[in-house]
């Protein structure tokens, strides 16, 4: 089966897809792109969230025939040519970052949540990252660089 | 694998009806996880996600018909005035990216008896509109299930909407996990009081080889509620209310939950729900 797709804003054509095959499947293995992680592989780490149509949603749980002519946005596509995404810069700046296995779900996550809600509450926060799993930091620096995140983001306007 | 992506419900219940052995994928969320771990081998993928007539609501007179493919995350957004119950539910659902996938059809579909959806259906009443080449039909979801992970849906056929009435008084859902998100229930219920009619639903999830209703609690309650001025609720009649939900439940032990355990959750959660529930049936009084 041909799947035929838009990634990070450029067109994709790949072949030979098995029907059953997830989307997880075809960014890591068919594409080379292997920012979103595989993990658990039934939706409950949150480890390889990627957006699709503007979408938060697990690419594992994409059959990859779903995503026929969609727009699929991955962690790869989120800095740019010289900077890192603000986001990514304040997990870092906040040490949110251990063992780095959850941290590009944890950073789409963050993305989207900034996308709909430039200043959450800590309860907001836990809420909308609490189908990403950590298993090093007990979550308060991730918190930290949420905060620290959407601070950054209010003072330059782009959120 | 063959795998059929329809963009019509025409095309689709063609399909099915071609391919009964087809398993019909939505938001993926139960279907993949089965796929990923080698479960499940369809023969036939077929995909309903790009079926626009099964991705929408309307309004029909005092109801609401639900799009078998509605996200969980736009019950919350856009219908929770109209479907407070089953919209609670809806939060109780995995994380935001589960919710954003997964809708009532596929949790039908898959008919086990911890789906989030199904105790809010049964309380408020709701009808299954299934369909296929031969026509379509209205199942009544206190008929639907019938053992575990088994509906009254025949093979050809596809679960196009579910039709849930507009609340008429207060609703209430509780689900009972280890955490607050990515849990599927050790027991969870539901509650609809119905002002207009004057009756009590109840549905109760993960305590029951299929969900079930508490039907002489739902009778209990209905005769001691006072329907005219909406006074206060006595502990006592709270806790025999509860003990009937409690008494109408069949669980087991198992991994998440002992029997006896969910017993009495479900006499605590039944008893607080309709205390909260009638207190915010009073907002349907005054208007």
């Amino acid at each position: 089966m041909r799947l035929t797709c838009t990634v990070n804003g450029k067109t994709e054509v790949i072949d030979d897809i098995w029907p059953g095959e997830s989307l997880l499947y075809v960014l890591r293995e068919r594409m080379g792109l292997p920012g979103a992680k595989n993990a658990c592989e039934q939706g409950e780490c949150g480890s390889c969230s990627v957006h699709i149509d503007g979408v938060l949603v697990c690419a594992c749980l994409v059959a990859a025939g779903q995503v026929e002519g969609a727009q699929i946005q991955t962690v790869e596509g989120l800095a740019g040519a010289t900077e890192l995404h603000p986001v990514q810069q304040a997990y870092l700046d906040a040490g949110a970052v251990q063992c780095g296995f959850c941290t590009p779900g944890l950073i789409v996550a963050t993305v989207d949540l900034l996308d709909k809600n430039s200043d959450p509450t800590d309860n907001e926060i836990r809420e909308a990252l609490a189908g990403n799993l950590c298993r090093c930091t007990g979550y308060a620096k991730i918190l930290d660089a949420v905060r620290l995140a959407a601070a950054r983001l209010e003072k330059t306007g782009k959120a | 694998m063959d795998f059929f992506r329809p963009t019509s419900l025409a095309d689709a219940l063609k399909l099915k009806s071609a391919h009964p052995l087809a398993l019909c994928i939505n938001g993926g969320t139960d279907v993949m996880v089965e796929l990923n771990f080698d479960r499940k081998r369809p023969e036939t993928l077929l995909d309903l996600s790009a079926v626009t007539e099964l991705n929408q609501w309307s309004e029909a007179g005092d109801s609401i018909v639900l799009g078998a493919g509605v996200t969980y995350s736009r019950i919350q957004t856009e219908l929770h005035a109209q479907l407070p119950g089953l919209a609670m539910a809806s939060r109780t659902v995995g994380s935001l990216q589960i919710r954003n996938r997964g809708g009532v059809g596929g949790n039908l579909g898959s008919a086990s008896p911890a789906g989030d959806a199904h105790p809010a259906l049964l309380a408020t009443g709701a009808t299954v509109n299934v369909s296929s080449v031969r026509g379509g039909r209205s199942i009544d979801i206190h008929e639907y299930f019938i053992a575990p992970k088994k509906s009254a849906l025949d093979p050809d056929e596809i679960i196009i909407s579910i039709t849930i009435p507009k609340a008429r008084g207060g609703q209430q859902y509780s689900k009972i996990g280890t955490r607050n998100a990515m849990v599927i229930a050790v027991c969870s219920f539901g509650l609809a009081i119905d002002l207009q009619t004057r009756k009590v639903g109840t549905g109760i999830g993960s305590a029951g080889p299929t969900p079930l209703r508490a039907v002489e609690a739902e009778a209990f309650a209905a005769s001691h509620l006072d329907w005219e001025k909406g006074a206060a609720l006595a502990p006592e009649l709270l806790a025999e209310f509860g003990a009937l939900v409690s008494a109408a439940s069949r669980p087991i032990d198992d991994i998440r939950g002992t029997a006896a355990y969910r017993r009495h959750t479900l006499s605590v959660i039944a008893a607080r729900s309709l205390k909260w529930a009638w207190t915010s049936t009073n907002e349907f009084r005054s208007t």
